[in-house]
């Protein structure tokens, strides 16, 4: 068994007076202003949308099965790939690591009692909840066919679907971000305790730092974006709309603004997550910390100029599309230096493979891959063939799913037992990363070889030649769906039944390890004076207390 | 230097294709730019490959090489030389860039159609594609042309976006309402290939789909001159341009109160702001539909609209009546 | 709690509305002053997708947006902006009012005066503007009727009032905002909460106003004076 297990002169978790026994009821929750509470609403939020919207994929994967459709109509079938972005991004990925664990982790990794303002923290929550309400309602009444790209003219002036409330709940959900954000910069700029200089912050708090930048920054373009397409939609107005003067173009350069910064939001913060697990179970310094610092400053400003390349196709002039491909490269440098250097930091490590350290590597090997193919996206000449196919998909899912959720899930089971102050079962944790690493790659590898081989994406039935492919992707659909139920299961499980954890024990460094599991709610039981760097291994004390 | 890169490029492909075993790894190539994209596809993916192969396998070793063997191991210090980080930094750029020029090359090249293509035109629908060859043929997602000749597509909507996609070619250009996007190949292979919408239109975007049929030049101009609709673009927009009477303002001697057409067309006019702008299909195509928002130099701008009734063909066919006016009076000249 | 915190404490103990999970009311203020500055950048680029979609069409249609411009009401979009910044002036003057530690009628006397202004500016824009608009039949949307001597440029003319509708519309909605925490602000300082030593809200909420009269300065010559209105002839 792993070195996982609690230090036997440990208080059991049941005797402390913690963040989770303080106060009992349904109203210290709803009304709580703590911001570990609040990262647990949010938890349960947006594991509610994520299974929502797994589910439209599961049917989308299944309708696949056959060229002609197997399981749902043409207008069925535009609905569920819909739904399926539209939550899966906005209100799956974009809150995800942010609002759970970066809400629960940010203060106590700085040494704060909260964040700056909590009663805007719960305030976000609610803005969520209301986000999350009108997209059900908008699902729930019929959905929408637009895709989670709404370009008009279509979404403006002909879509017969609920385009408006599913606007609007999209809209309400960026409030959400921008107070998150907002919330962590001003923590991370203000509130670190003495001794916790910028360069000795964990790197996970830079990464939240460069996301908050995206949120603050990125966010409400989409939202006055969206505004407009609804009110087009509405009062039968043509800001978009060709008829009468509009450009629909004008759209989609205003909506990538925010969308392609927003991929950023979404995968940065999981950057920040391989941090802190590849230095924790390497037991090693991070190799070149400035660098993976300065690196997610950096991808965070240069997203804002690269959403150009997403429109290669569209007629826009010769000398545009040379200027997005070469930002587009330079975005992909960043990136590549922090690979490199998580690599390196395994090197005379003293290395353990508990289940957030598979999902670690995981991780650095799938984003690797995925981010690598979009190399063929921002090269002009392979982008015109590749655009609007199943490569694309394939690309984004790689660094979605590949990346941004293995290391959510590599987070959520690194301090699962800091948050519960329980331990999982680890070997079926182990496993259930195997199985979602498998049917990850089976369900979308081949879509890779689909999308170079023409097969456009958003198509609900196919030319006959492409199907062996697409049931090799179903049937790692399936696999993949089996492998997020079991975490499911056995994290349910562990909240009554887990044993109970130690302060420490993966025997890790950063100053959430040094208080209770769970922690207390004003996170320390003495002051916060930190002294050294961070990651700081070689010389500290590893073993728990 | 380049006998190297060919070697490399070969062995990549031969790598490649054994991976492909029964599954075929890329579509026909039909056009004179698919070969080249198919080589910097094969060249990134030599590179993705090379790249994950690499992380996986130094991430496998270390894993084992410095697996936790006891609680009370530390590890030594390691420091991060400045070099490492710059050389993988450095390198990582100058792939990108070499990948930057190779590919905006081919880019610009398939950006840029020769001055002799033949021209086609296409109007997307939902959802249907209607494409009309000057000499008149008209079909509906069919697309006939000839090997070896270069073909200039230009395209509109009628309502949503859509995209023209040929995977054989390796080309594609979204089709907007409202303007004009165009798309030029010159077809290498006879056959018969895909034609896909890619760009999501409504519910049936996945049956907008169609064939490309590339014929011998002599099985083309067989095909050209058989079927019923063969009444060339220009003769049927000199119709509508005589139904409209447009000839009562735009006398051919310039003495109406509109200007002439007369050998205009990608020719510069004068503005009454003073400026000038080339005459192409999409000037013609404003003046038609939003006349005067841009008055024309010396005219007084009171030409009548005529949004709502003319369809996106029958602009297409005025256009091809237009640019063929001039043409025919030089012809008749000599 | 840090040396300097508890050092503070024992001379200086902090005021009412101070946050427990700061470590002092300096601490406090820096972080209400930063938040309100970052949340100003967003709201900059909130409305900056408005001005970027206006200069685009603007530099598409501009005969349409100078016939759209010249239906617009420009006395009362003049007489707002005077407005407008009058209320900011009382806005800094109830802000210095407090700083000074003058009476607390002093600082609820600018507040006052500054949502009066403020609540002209709204009633003279809606009675004024645009319900004398909607009866001249140039809200889009709402029976917006073409006019013949607009010719083709009228929907390039529609295309103007919806901006013209949008932007003040988002404007005018923040400035309701605005109204609200003037209210809120003004019930704080009856109960005596502001003085030379706690004055932030006062002053983050001043930042507020001042912002949304910034984004009207930007608004009236957009809108209001396209196409040298007042030009020799025009």
């Amino acid at each position: 068994m792993s070195t996982a297990i609690a230090d036997i002169h440990e208080i059991p978790a049941e005797s402390q007076v913690n963040y989770l026994n303080a106060s009992y009821g349904i109203k210290s929750w709803l009304l709580t202003l703590d911001h570990k509470r609040i990262g647990l609403l949010y938890l349960g939020t947006i594991t509610l949308m994520f299974l929502i919207g797994g589910v439209a994929a599961v049917l989308m994967r299944l309708n696949l099965i056959e060229p002609t459709g197997a399981l749902v109509e043409p207008d069925t079938y535009n609905k569920l790939f819909s739904i399926h972005g539209i939550i899966m991004v906005f209100f799956f990925l974009v809150p995800s690591i942010p609002a759970t664990l970066g809400n629960f982790l940010i203060p106590i990794m700085i040494g704060a009692r909260d964040v700056a303002f909590p009663r805007l923290n719960l305030m976000s929550w609610y803005v969520f909840v209301t986000g999350c309400v009108f997209a059900l309602y908008a699902v729930a009444a019929g959905g929408v066919d637009t895709g989670w790209t709404f370009y008009p003219p279509f979404s403006s002036s002909y879509s017969h679907s609920h385009v408006v409330a599913m606007a609007l709940g999209i809209f309400i959900a960026g409030f959400s971000s921008i107070l998150t954000g907002l919330n962590f910069i001003v923590t991370i700029h203000k509130m670190r305790a003495p001794g916790m200089t910028w360069f000795r912050l964990p790197l996970f708090i830079w990464a939240m730092y460069a996301t908050s930048l995206i949120f603050v920054l990125g966010t409400p373009v989409i939202a006055v974006t969206l505004l407009l397409l609804a009110a087009e939609r509405l009062l039968h107005v043509g800001i978009f709309d060709p008829a009468i003067g509009g450009d629909p173009l004008l759209f989609q350069h205003l909506f990538w603004f925010y969308s392609h910064p927003a991929v950023y939001i979404m995968i940065l913060p999981g950057m920040g997550i391989i941090s802190e697990l590849i230095t924790a179970f390497s037991r090693k310094k991070i190799f070149g910390y400035s660098f993976v610092a300065f690196s997610s400053l950096a991808i965070a400003i240069i997203s804002f100029v690269v959403w150009g390349h997403h429109m290669f196709v569209t007629g826009q002039s010769i000398y545009a599309g040379l200027v997005f491909s070469v930002l587009s490269f330079v975005v992909a440098i960043p990136s590549a230096v922090k690979v490199f250097n998580w690599t390196a930091t395994l090197y005379k490590g003293s290395i353990s493979y508990e289940a957030p350290m598979l999902y670690a590597l995981g991780f650095i090997g799938l984003f690797t891959l995925g981010g690598l193919t979009g190399l063929f996206l921002a090269s002009l000449a392979t982008d015109v063939h590749l655009n609007g196919t199943y490569f694309i998909v394939a690309h984004f899912h790689y660094i979605m799913v590949g990346g941004a959720i293995m290391a959510y899930m590599g987070g959520l089971h690194y301090w699962w037992p800091k948050i519960t102050g329980r331990m999982y079962p680890d070997l079926w944790a182990r496993f259930a990363a195997l199985v979602i690493f498998v049917g990850f790659n089976l369900t979308f590898f081949p879509q890779f070889v689909l999308g170079y081989l023409g097969m456009p994406r958003r198509y609900g039935v196919y030319p006959q030649e492409f199907q062996v492919l697409n049931v090799l992707s179903s049937a790692g659909a399936s696999i993949l769906a089996i492998g997020y139920v079991i975490p499911l299961v056995y994290f349910f499980w562990s909240w009554n039944y887990g044993p109970p954890a130690g302060p420490n024990p993966w025997g890790a460094t950063g100053l959430e390890w040094t208080t209770s599991s769970p922690p207390p709610t004003e996170n320390f039981e003495h002051s916060v004076i930190v002294t050294e760097d961070a990651y700081n291994y070689p010389t500290a004390d590893v073993t728990s207390e | 230097m380049m006998g190297l890169s060919q070697f490399g490029l070969n062995a990549t492909k031969a790598a490649a294709s054994s991976l492909a075993l029964m599954i075929p790894m890329q579509p026909p190539a039909a056009s004179t730019i698919s070969g080249d994209i198919d080589q910097l596809y094969y060249l990134l993916t030599g590179i993705t490959l090379f790249f994950t192969v690499l992380i996986f396998s130094i991430i496998f070793y270390f894993m084992v090489k410095y697996r936790r063997r006891s609680n009370d191991e530390r590890p030594p210090d390691v420091h991060s030389p400045l070099v490492l980080e710059l050389a993988w930094t450095v390198i990582p750029s100058l792939i990108c860039v070499v990948i930057f020029v190779w590919s905006s090359i081919l880019y610009i090249r398939s950006s840029r159609p020769p001055a002799a293509a033949t021209e086609i035109f296409v109007v997307g629908k939902q959802w249907m594609w209607h494409l009309q060859h000057p000499e008149g043929p008209r079909e509906i997602n069919e697309l006939h042309v000839p090997v070896g000749v270069p073909v200039k597509l230009t395209m509109t909507s009628q309502d949503v976006i859509h995209g023209f996609y040929v995977p054989a070619f390796r080309l594609k250009k979204d089709v907007l309402p409202g303007r004009y996007t165009s798309l030029w190949f010159e077809a290498s292979e006879v056959g018969t290939y895909h034609l896909f919408c890619t760009e999501f239109c409504g519910t049936n975007h996945a049956e907008m789909i169609g064939w490309v049929y590339v014929m011998s030049p002599e099985d083309y101009a067989v095909w050209l001159s058989g079927g019923e609709n063969s009444e060339p673009m220009a003769q049927q927009g000199e119709q509508i341009f005589n139904h409209y009477t447009c000839g009562y303002c735009h006398v051919a001697d310039g003495t109406g109160r509109g200007p002439s057409l007369v050998g205009i067309f990608g020719k510069p006019e004068k503005l009454s702001s003073g400026e000038s702008r080339v005459v192409d299909e999409a000037v013609i195509r404003q003046a038609l539909l939003q006349p005067n928002s841009v008055p024309v130099a010396g005219y007084a701008p009171i030409m009548p609209t005529f949004q709502g009734q003319l369809t996106e063909e029958q602009i297409l066919q005025l256009i091809a009546y237009v640019k063929s006016l001039g043409v025919q009076e030089r012809a008749s000249a000599r | 709690m840090s040396e300097t915190a508890v050092n503070e404490i024992a001379h200086h103990p902090n005021p009412t509305g101070f946050a427990h999970q700061f470590e002092d009311i300096d601490q406090q203020h820096e972080a209400g002053r930063l938040g309100m500055w970052i949340f100003l950048a967003t709201e900059i680029l909130f409305f900056g997708g408005m001005f970027t979609s206006y200069t685009i069409y603007r530099a598409l249609h501009l005969p349409s947006f100078v016939i759209g411009s010249h239906l617009l009401e420009v006395q009362f979009g003049a007489t707002n902006t005077v407005v407008l910044i009058c209320s900011s002036l009382t806005m800094a003057l109830a802000i210095r009012s407090a700083q000074v530690g003058k009476s607390k009628s002093t600082i609820i006397f600018y507040l006052v005066l500054t949502m009066i202004l403020g609540a002209l500016f709204l009633g003279l824009k809606l009675r004024f503007e645009w319900y004398h608009d909607y009866l001249e039949h140039i809200v889009p949307g709402f029976g917006f009727v073409y006019r013949p001597e607009w010719g083709s440029a009228a929907p390039g003319v529609q295309m103007f009032m919806c901006f013209y509708f949008f932007m003040t519309g988002l404007h005018a909605l923040h400035m309701v905002i605005g109204l609200g925490i003037l209210a809120v602000l003004v019930g704080m300082a009856a109960r005596g909460r502001f003085t030379s030593k706690y004055y932030v809200p006062l002053e983050i909420s001043g930042l507020y106003w001042h912002f949304v009269d910034i984004v009207w300065i930007f608004l009236f010559p957009l809108l209001y004076l396209i196409g040298g209105r007042y030009a020799a002839g025009g």
